[in-house]
């Protein structure tokens, strides 16, 4: 606990989180993206195809990753708002900023792939069933927590009002996790469910696995770079900054 | 402000719950097309399991008619003339958009394929069927 609570005040300094950052992001890169390589060829190549999709199934392995860790994110940018109303920690604020953007394009890649992935099994690219209507719904609140923060120029006040839009939104999340059983839906259930056996094959769940991994590496990689600039323009004032860009 | 952007977000989650309360169902499940909840003559969807040997496909034209239904044994006919989607298939779900006329037969302009949550190669799927 005590090495937690550490942890915790040390990331809320600006100069020990971007000197401390750098060595993860390259790491978090490198997997990242292997990951998704290996993932990527596996699944496309590797895989049999779907007893009654065929090959169109494969889309699942871009589709899932991506739409899951889209509301991974909205729910991390909610606590980072819920830290940020309790404690007022500059680096929530930060974090905010830099996750609004990849959730908002993570959330855009999820519903396009959907549409492709539609387009050959459904028979229609989208319809306004509570699955696709409460993801489209995600990124019009991630748009609006980007237009929100844009549009106040106080950044105390900006973080505030994000942190706030955030919290209320996250009520989307569940809306979006049980809409395929609450409602009759056109989108399937899901196939991954806790104290469920998995309704995918084993050969064609590890690619999707290794995909979901490396993505979610290479978005922490994303993340942790855009937050060390944020971090930089922030604290352009401050000593640290200047020492730390002269010695090198 | 703060209040301001709360009270904003709130109320537009209150017009969206409003809003979707009669839409949150995408479409009509077989028993409720059977036991005359749903409206006749009116554009609504419904959809189920398409039943086993019920699809019969015209010589002349596109046309053809099956059945839909559930497991517990509400099922009722829909015709349709126009391209099914490849994934349409006896046992299988799908969705009609369209029209129920007084006899209950389902006039379909839209034929959607509805597939479960289960994927698995076609060798072990010949392993997972009863016969």
């Amino acid at each position: 606990m005590n090495w937690f609570r550490q942890t915790f005040h040390r990331m809320g300094s600006p100069p020990y989180f971007y000197r401390g950052a750098r060595k993860w992001i390259t790491g978090l890169y490198i997997v990242g993206l292997a990951l998704l390589v290996v993932g990527t060829i596996w699944g496309i190549g590797f895989t049999p195809a779907d007893r009654l999709q065929g090959d169109s199934f494969r889309i699942i392995y871009f589709h899932v990753p991506t739409a899951h860790l889209s509301q991974l994110i909205y729910i991390a940018v909610a606590v980072a708002g819920f830290v940020f109303l309790v404690w007022r920690m500059k680096m929530a604020d930060v974090f905010m900023v830099s996750a609004i953007w990849l959730g908002a394009w993570l959330t855009a890649f999820a519903l396009f792939s959907g549409i492709v992935w539609g387009i050959p099994t459904w028979g229609t690219g989208w319809v306004w069933d509570a699955r696709t209507t409460s993801v489209l719904v995600q990124l019009f609140l991630f748009i609006g927590l980007i237009a929100l923060r844009g549009a106040i120029p106080n950044s105390q006040r900006a973080a505030l009002a994000v942190s706030v839009l955030a919290i209320v939104g996250v009520l989307n999340i569940p809306i979006i996790k049980y809409s395929v059983d609450w409602f009759t839906t056109l989108h399937q259930p899901a196939s991954i469910q806790i104290g469920e056996p998995i309704a995918i094959d084993l050969a064609m769940l590890w690619p999707l696995l290794i995909n979901s991994l490396g993505l979610y590496a290479v978005a922490a990689g994303v993340i942790l770079s855009h937050m060390r600039i944020h971090v930089l323009r922030r604290e352009r004032d401050s000593e640290w900054v200047a020492k730390s860009l002269l010695t090198k | 402000m703060v209040i301001f952007v709360m009270l904003g977000s709130v109320v537009t989650l209150g017009l969206a719950y409003y809003a979707m309360q009669q839409n949150l169902e995408f479409f009509y499940l077989p028993d409720r097309v059977v036991s005359g909840e749903a409206p006749i003559g009116k554009t609504i969807r419904a959809g189920g399991m398409v039943v086993t040997d019920s699809i019969e496909r015209s010589d002349a034209d596109l046309t053809v008619r099956f059945e839909l239904g559930d497991l517990e044994g509400s099922t009722f006919p829909v015709v349709y003339a126009g391209l099914l989607p490849n994934l349409f298939a006896e046992g299988q779900g799908a969705i009609v958009s369209g029209t129920l006329d007084e006899q209950g037969l389902f006039h379909a302009d839209q034929v959607l394929a509805k597939h479960d949550e289960n994927y698995m190669p076609p060798e072990l799927a010949e392993l997972h069927q009863p016969e």
